[in-house]
């Protein structure tokens, strides 16, 4: 603040809340239509919340809709769960470790590897659905947790995050475990591992958002409903006839599938932000 | 920059990279060669026969007007959603980088909708307009406008559009505060000791000092409506109505999976990943620029 406005102040304050009405209103006309029952929010708008939620909630989780085969939105939210935190750790696991072999060790066809890793950073998996499909297909993953989470955990940005984090570490350190006479293994659990803590954190906020918030690749590789994936599961709701539409049901599960993902946003504001800033560079 | 001190291991490195290596080339290199190799071939859609045909799909591709329609759609749509988002979240970050008091409650707000996934945002947003009990349709109505977006090509269009930036604008928020943060103070102190005001401040210092910050978000907000945004359409409009909104990674998935055209999709997913490197190797080239100031 570099001079006293009082009306510049005012209208600080207002844009904010401008802001904040602007990204929390569509949710808040979510939570409250999944308060109310289907023929309540048929024809008109409700402004205020129902009396319908926890029976609502109750139905979502323990039967789903109806008109979409009645998978269980638990059931839905369990697949997402597996299939987030299978690319959080594969991702952070065979990244880490790559990143160790590129910076500690010299051997031949190095920069090879480097590279292979490094062209992957330009094919996001939008621009290669159909080979991925035929090679999943022909590997017999359609519809396993596998399928789901595999094609999604290789990519070079972790690998990038971990070898720029690698690199500012002192040689020292590794010269003195030497000297100490620790092996790589020794290094990399008692030394490399501790200091990465808070880039591993960093990365599982990343991570975990970009894995339950996948929604192609899910839609291509399961067919089975009970492998269904929330987020794409609600698109299953959308396309009924109008009149049958219960809008709180769809409501409800899309309020369920943001929950997860936003409470580790506020939970670990910090963590994110230094994630966020991290991986774009 | 290179480690002056490494283990010698023979078959070490290998192991560590070997996970990595393995899921990279089988689910990367191998299906983006497959791409580039199947879009040459002209294959019946039981897979039975193909056929070389060198070309002959991208020329199919470049003489098709419905593929230069969703190109178009693509253009309007990525630069409608980039500043849309972009204008609005420089607009909080600026503001959020005034205040004193309340700072962190604002900024924890306006952050977390990152979280929502792009086709959720769509189904917010969907109900919204939804023109039979949308509260925004029925407001419109009562203003006297028309809505429904399920027949009318133009304003399926600015639903999604909005759905997508409003999705965005926590992202680009984030980074255009982590921006201003980085400006000098005393800058700031010695313009408005000249006498420039809050208005000729932001035109003069700030903008202009932000710019590497708005150069980089517009790549990303451009790859991010290319590609991220695929949910969204195909939640909220399924391409439609009569392909209004179907953008070009909708039709990669829309033409092989749907039309099983496959090297009619293939040749569209090649063309995807030039635009993907180009856009990658702007990128690369900026961050370069940028570590050398």
């Amino acid at each position: 603040m570099v001079e006293n406005r009082p009306t510049l102040n005012v209208l600080t304050h207002v844009t904010l809340l401008t802001g904040i009405v602007i990204v929390s209103f569509p949710i808040y006309i979510a939570f409250v239509a999944s308060t109310h029952e289907a023929r309540d929010i048929l024809m008109t708008v409700q402004g205020w919340f129902g009396t319908n939620l926890i029976e609502n909630y109750t139905t979502v989780l323990q039967t789903g809709k109806a008109s979409t085969g009645s998978i269980s939105v638990a059931l839905m939210m369990w697949n997402s769960l597996v299939m987030a935190l299978g690319i959080v750790v594969g991702k952070i696991s065979i990244s880490i470790l790559s990143a160790y072999a590129i910076v500690y060790f010299r051997f031949p066809f190095r920069m090879l590897f480097f590279w292979l890793i490094f062209v992957t950073l330009m094919l996001p998996v939008e621009v290669r659905i159909l080979p991925t499909y035929e090679v999943v297909a022909n590997l017999g993953l359609l519809n396993t947790y596998p399928g789901l989470v595999l094609p999604l955990i290789a990519s070079a940005t972790a690998t990038f995050l971990f070898r720029q984090f690698f690199l500012t570490i002192p040689d020292e350190l590794a010269e003195a475990s030497r000297v100490d006479g620790a092996g790589p293994f020794r290094f990399f659990f008692d030394i490399l591992l501790p200091l990465s803590r808070t880039n591993i954190a960093a990365l599982f906020v990343i991570l975990f958002i970009y894995g339950w918030n996948q929604y192609l690749w899910p839609l291509l590789v399961t067919t089975e409903q009970n492998m269904t994936t929330i987020v794409m599961g609600i698109q299953a709701m959308l396309y009924v006839p109008d009149d049958i539409n219960e809008w709180n049901i769809t409501m409800a599960t899309a309020i369920l599938a943001m929950l997860p993902p936003v409470l580790i946003i506020i939970v670990m504001q910090r963590q994110f932000v230094k994630g966020l800033v991290e991986t774009e560079k | 920059m290179e480690k002056r001190s490494t283990f010698n291991n023979l078959w070490l490195p290998y192991l560590l990279l070997a996970p990595q290596i393995i899921i990279t080339f089988i689910f990367f290199i191998w299906p983006a060669s497959q791409a580039l190799y199947q879009s040459f071939l002209l294959e019946d859609a039981f897979g039975l026969s193909s056929e070389f045909v060198w070309f002959e799909n991208f020329e199919v591709l470049f003489s098709d007007p419905l593929y230069f329609d969703s190109i178009n759609t693509t253009f309007i749509f990525s630069a409608a959603t980039t500043f849309l988002s972009l204008s609005t979240a420089l607009l909080f970050a600026v503001m959020a980088d005034r205040v004193i008091r309340g700072e962190m409650a604002y900024k924890t707000i306006l952050t977390w909708p990152y979280a929502v996934a792009p086709a959720v945002a769509g189904v917010l947003w969907l109900f919204m307009f939804s023109p039979s009990n949308g509260i925004l349709a029925l407001a419109l109505k009562d203003w006297g406008y028309d809505w429904n977006h399920i027949l009318q090509g133009g304003q399926a269009l600015v639903l999604v559009v909005i759905a997508a930036a409003w999705k965005q604008i926590a992202y680009n928020f984030i980074f255009f505060l982590a921006g201003l943060q980085m400006i000098p103070k005393s800058l700031i102190e010695a313009a408005a000791i000249d006498g420039a005001g809050p208005a000729k401040r932001f035109w003069t210092i700030i903008f202009p000092l932000l710019s590497p910050t708005t150069f980089f978000l517009i790549v990303v907000n451009v790859v991010y409506a290319f590609f991220d945004t695929f949910g969204i359409i195909h939640a909220v409009t399924q391409g439609g109505p009569y392909k209004s909104t179907e953008i070009l990674v909708y039709k990669v998935y829309n033409d092989g999976f749907i039309g099983l055209d496959l090297g009619g999709s293939a040749a569209q997913s090649v063309i995807l990943m030039f635009i993907v490197i180009t856009l990658t190797v702007i990128q690369f080239r900026y961050i370069e620029r940028r570590v050398q100031y």
